[in-house]
């Protein structure tokens, strides 16, 4: 990252230094622009479509601002003058200034303002508008995005524009995209010359991925005979790379549905996994976490707006006390009086789920909640052929340090030495003085907190509602069967092998399907290993 | 004592719960009311939908009460709760009918659970008003459908589609049941007379509440990467909505790619959503709070004080369950008593204002006249009307579907029946 910024900021001086302003800066006189402007507010899509054609072929820079607030859908206009303006700050509020001179309208209320309305089919004029007249921009980024969107929309008609840019470009990986534009528009222009069509198909190969396939693909009817083969075998080499490409996709998304699966499991593979109990509420314990995350944000965009990317780091903690205390709260009230008799915990737990459920339902309405995702966990990243989505990535990471944490906890601390110990034999571990229910209270209330992590994290992924843990009880126990009771490592082998197989079937058979096929293996799997993956041997698992 | 203390407690409070259960709205000092129930869950998964339609039910009632009632008379409203279990529903409603006496009932969204209660309505001979969109291929005696037929919904979306953003290829995704199934093979076969060929359709479907969307948004990535424009028609119901749109924005679909456009993600589940990734994707209705009328104005004014709630939002549901409550309550009227038999044969051709300028009006196939609205989803959670239709009489029978082609729905004299078969002019064609 640092490397880019100092390498704009180089690249925004030396353009500033050698005064590299574009060659055709047009302007036109400001009442002229302002007729223009204001033209963009009446009538309908249409009309406006074409008002934003006459006004981007002015060629006025001071247009483009005016573009892009339309983009955004926060241009106005005056209802009483029909005068389009701008607000200081998004939603129509603020100080209400002229598109052109910049200058405030202390004459106009916001009450009075509409907002001028933008469609599909605008915003894609207007991309394409933006596009075209900031292709020559003295600022690098600016150029970067022109050039793309030119790229995007390959439109024969702009090859002139882009000749001349591509001239006077001297960024090279700005230039590259602008050949790669180049190419594309030769493939779609049929007269073009023969030389440009074999010069053309390995830059657009060179692009990569679906983009080019389809470019190719297209380009290959039209093509002149001579180029044809040559489209071809670019064709079958980039389809061959998509292949291979694809199967890791479905391992990714593989990865990412079992890291879920993990952290939605991995709480349960200690109450339910370690201490032999059938926690049906342990769903709600991931709901709970989600609510707290919701509460968090909340709170975070009443008081204090600039801390919402922090908003996850805080409630991570907070997640966790509160489940934890509430699983605490449970394994001391319920089921302390029940160990032994799993039918009736997992009754008392299941009816525990629903009262869970409704009083959540009381508090918070049975609306879906919305949780916010932070800027640093929204879009996506390409990794040579894959696209991986932060969300994603980050909650694969995430799951993978809550497992080593646990393994940690369990393992190197004193608390994790005695829940080993009190699972291993109960009577034992009281006889060397270790204290029985405050380690079970413990054992509960960590696996409950963990459980409330893992709604932290699934908040930013899926819906939070009342019903948030339904969804994932069942899940969370076909994994902890499956990867075989009492065993953590159990626990993550039976997650990712779940997601990937699931993916890999999913293409295949769908959704639907795909889970029904999978529930069948898993009861197969049972009947051939009744403990799961990784069994536990030796005297404990009689115990 | 302690414990004494805790269980009294205890009783106490699952007391009050089965209290709630059955809430009578305190009716004027009047010697007689008429009852007026409202069947529509109040827990469960599709609570986050129908708790805004009894809220609705309890206005209207409210208002109507405050201009005199009907017949003289004051309503009252007998809430119930089938807590989202489709063979509850048919208890309830059993309940409202014998025990309560109620003189009709509003309610019901999903298809099963409207499937369920049918046989209750038939055989008691009562009153329901459906207020949902749903698959059509129904027509039943004692149901008002007030909600969308499919080609008051569905068959224009995608002709916008087809006409505005020139799509040539389709997704047609939905969730695993009875509505998306049935809409979508109606949508396939129109799309194929249309003459756009097999492989440009991809068809998907995925279980309630389905969470993990990677592989399809993956899919539909590619499927619409062909050089040809792609749309998505997604019957997706509700909470599965919020992670679909999330990883379309993750995987950086944008609307003006690939548009979405949704029949069942209206303003009520907007509200649970940062909508500033989804602007553009669309929606097809026959309502949106946002449409600028006099009339839309003052409805939403009067929800939102009666809420004590200034951003409640309103939604097409709300708009179909008023439309059948004023229809109902002017059959009442007319046929002066509240007897099914009376109300059936009075409110058919019966009209009353819907809240975009248009008029509801009752066809003799118990479904109305609607507009259709398509809306783009704006950065506030509202929609922007893109496209407006002339009102659409709702048809019960697919006239896309072979099988139900010669189909229709008449329910007055002297075809009175529900699929009347126009080739062999005899009643029941098929079954329903």
């Amino acid at each position: 990252m640092n490397a880019i910024n100092l390498f704009r900021t180089i690249a925004l001086f030396l353009a500033l230094m050698l005064g590299a302003t574009p060659a055709a800066q047009a302007q036109v006189a400001d009442a002229e622009l302002t007729v223009l402007v204001d033209a963009l507010a009446p009538g309908n899509f249409k009309d406006r479509e074409a008002a934003i054609g006459t006004l981007a072929a002015t060629g006025d820079q001071r247009a483009v601002p005016v573009l892009e607030v339309l983009l955004e859908g926060e241009l106005y206009v005056d209802e009483a003058s029909g005068k389009v303006v701008m607000t200081a700050e998004p939603g129509g509020k603020g100080a209400i200034t002229d598109p052109v001179t910049g200058a405030e309208l202390p004459a106009l209320t916001t009450a009075g303002l509409d907002k001028v309305k933008v469609n599909n089919g605008l915003r894609r004029v207007l991309r394409t508008a933006i596009g075209q007249m900031t292709l020559l921009s003295p600022d690098a980024d600016v150029r970067l995005l022109a050039a793309q969107s030119i790229l995007r929309d390959a439109d024969p008609a702009q090859s002139k524009l882009l000749d001349s840019a591509i001239a006077a470009e001297t960024d090279a990986a700005i230039r590259r995209v602008m050949e790669q534009a180049r190419a594309a528009i030769v493939l779609r222009s049929p007269d073009a010359a023969l030389a440009d069509w074999q010069a053309a198909v390995p830059v657009v190969q060179a692009i990569g991925g679906r983009d080019a396939i389809n470019a190719l693909t297209t380009a290959l009817n039209t093509a002149p005979a001579e180029v044809k083969p040559l489209i071809e075998t670019a064709l079958q080499g980039l389809s061959r790379d998509r292949a291979v490409w694809d199967v890791a996709q479905n391992i990714w998304f593989g990865i990412s549905l079992g890291s879920v699966l993990l952290l939605a499991a991995i709480g349960l593979a200690i109450t339910f996994g370690v201490m032999g109990v059938i926690n049906m509420a342990h769903g709600e314990m991931v709901m709970l976490g989600a609510y707290t995350t919701f509460v968090v944000q909340e709170v975070i965009r009443q008081n204090a707006p600039g801390l919402f990317d922090w908003s996850l780091a805080i409630a991570l903690p907070l997640a966790f006390a509160v489940t934890a205390l509430v699983g605490v709260a449970i394994e001391r009230g319920i089921i302390r009086f029940l160990y032994g008799r799993p039918l009736e915990t997992l009754l008392a737990t299941w009816g525990l789920s629903l009262i869970i459920q409704q009083a959540v339902q009381r508090i918070f309405t049975a609306n879906i909640r919305e949780v916010g995702n932070p800027t640093w966990m929204s879009g996506s990243f390409d990794l040579g052929g894959l696209a991986i989505t932060w969300n994603r990535f980050y909650i694969v990471i995430f799951a993978m340090m809550v497992f080593v944490a646990l393994l940690l906890v369990l393992k190197y601390t004193a608390i994790g030495l005695h829940m080993r110990a009190v699972t291993q034999n109960r009577r034992m571990a009281s006889a060397m003085g270790i204290r029985t229910p405050l380690v079970d209270a413990m054992t509960f209330g960590l696996g409950s907190g963990i459980a409330g992590l893992a709604g932290v994290a699934l908040s930013q992924i899926g819906n939070v509602s009342p019903n948030l843990g339904q969804g994932y009880i069942i899940d969370s126990f076909m994994v902890v069967v499956f990867g075989g009771v009492g065993n953590l490592w159990g626990t993550l082998v039976g997650a990712l092998t779940l997601g990937v197989a699931n993916k890999f079937i999913e293409p295949y058979f769908g959704a639907v399907l795909g889970k029904i096929i999978i529930l069948v293996l898993i009861i197969l799997f049972i009947q051939r290993r009744p403990r799961g993956l990784f069994a536990l041997k030796g005297r404990s698992i009689e115990a | 004592m302690n414990t004494f203390g805790a269980k009294s407690a205890l009783l106490a409070a699952a007391m009050a719960g089965g209290l709630a259960m059955t809430t009578m709205v305190p009716a004027f000092a009047q010697d007689e009311t008429i009852k007026v129930g409202v069947l529509h869950s109040l827990s469960g998964t599709m609570a986050i939908s129908e708790t805004t339609l009894k809220d609705t039910m309890l206005f209207l009632i409210d208002q109507q009460n405050k201009k005199g009632g009907v017949l003289g008379k004051q309503l009252e409203a007998v809430v119930v709760d089938p807590a989202s279990d489709w063979p509850l529903f048919a208890e309830k409603a059993r309940e409202l009918i014998e025990v309560n006496g109620v003189a009709a009932v509003f309610g019901c969204w999903t298809s099963s659970s409207r499937k369920s209660v049918l046989p209750v309505f038939e055989e008691l001979n009562s009153i329901l008003f459906y207020p949902v969109q749903y698959e059509g291929e129904e027509s039943q005696r004692n149901v008002f459908y007030t909600g969308a037929a499919p080609n008051q919904q569905a068959i224009p979306a995608v002709d916008y589609l087809m006409e505005n953003e020139g799509v040539e290829r389709w997704v047609l995704a939905g969730t695993d049941y009875v509505y998306p199934q049935t809409t979508n093979k109606i949508l396939e076969q129109y799309l194929m007379d249309k003459g756009v060929a097999k492989e440009d359709i991809m068809i998907n479907y995925t279980p309630f509440g389905h969470s993990d969307w990677q592989t399809i948004v993956s899919d539909i990535k590619t499927f619409g990467s062909t050089g040809k424009k792609t749309a998505v028609v997604s019957t997706i119901n509700g909470d599965a909505n919020v992670p679909f749109y999330k990883e379309l924005a993750n995987q950086g679909i944008k609307a003006e790619d690939i548009p979405v456009v949704a029949f069942s993600v209206g303003e009520e589940e907007l509200a649970g959503f940062d909508t500033t990734p989804l602007v553009g994707h669309l929606a097809a209705w026959n309502y949106f709070q946002s449409v600028d009328v006099p009339a839309n104005a003052e409805f939403i004014s009067a929800w939102q004080t009666f809420m004590g709630n200034p951003d409640k939002v309103t939604n097409d549901p709300m708009e179909a369950t008023v439309i059948g409550f004023n229809l109902w309550v002017q059959a009442v009227e007319k046929a002066g008593t509240t007897d099914t038999d009376a109300v059936l044969d009075a409110i058919i051709g019966l009209e009353t204002p819907n809240l975009t300028g248009g008029v509801a009006k009752m066809l003799p196939n118990h479904h109305i006249t609607k507009p259709v609205l398509i809306g783009e989803i704006q950065a506030d959670g509202q929609f922007e009307v893109v496209s407006e239709s002339e009102l659409v009489p709702g048809d019960a029978w697919s006239d896309f579907l072979p099988e139900s082609k010669m189909i229709e729905a008449d329910w007055t004299a002297p075809i009175s029946c529900g699929n009347y078969n126009t080739e062999t002019k005899a009643c029941g064609g098929t079954a329903m």
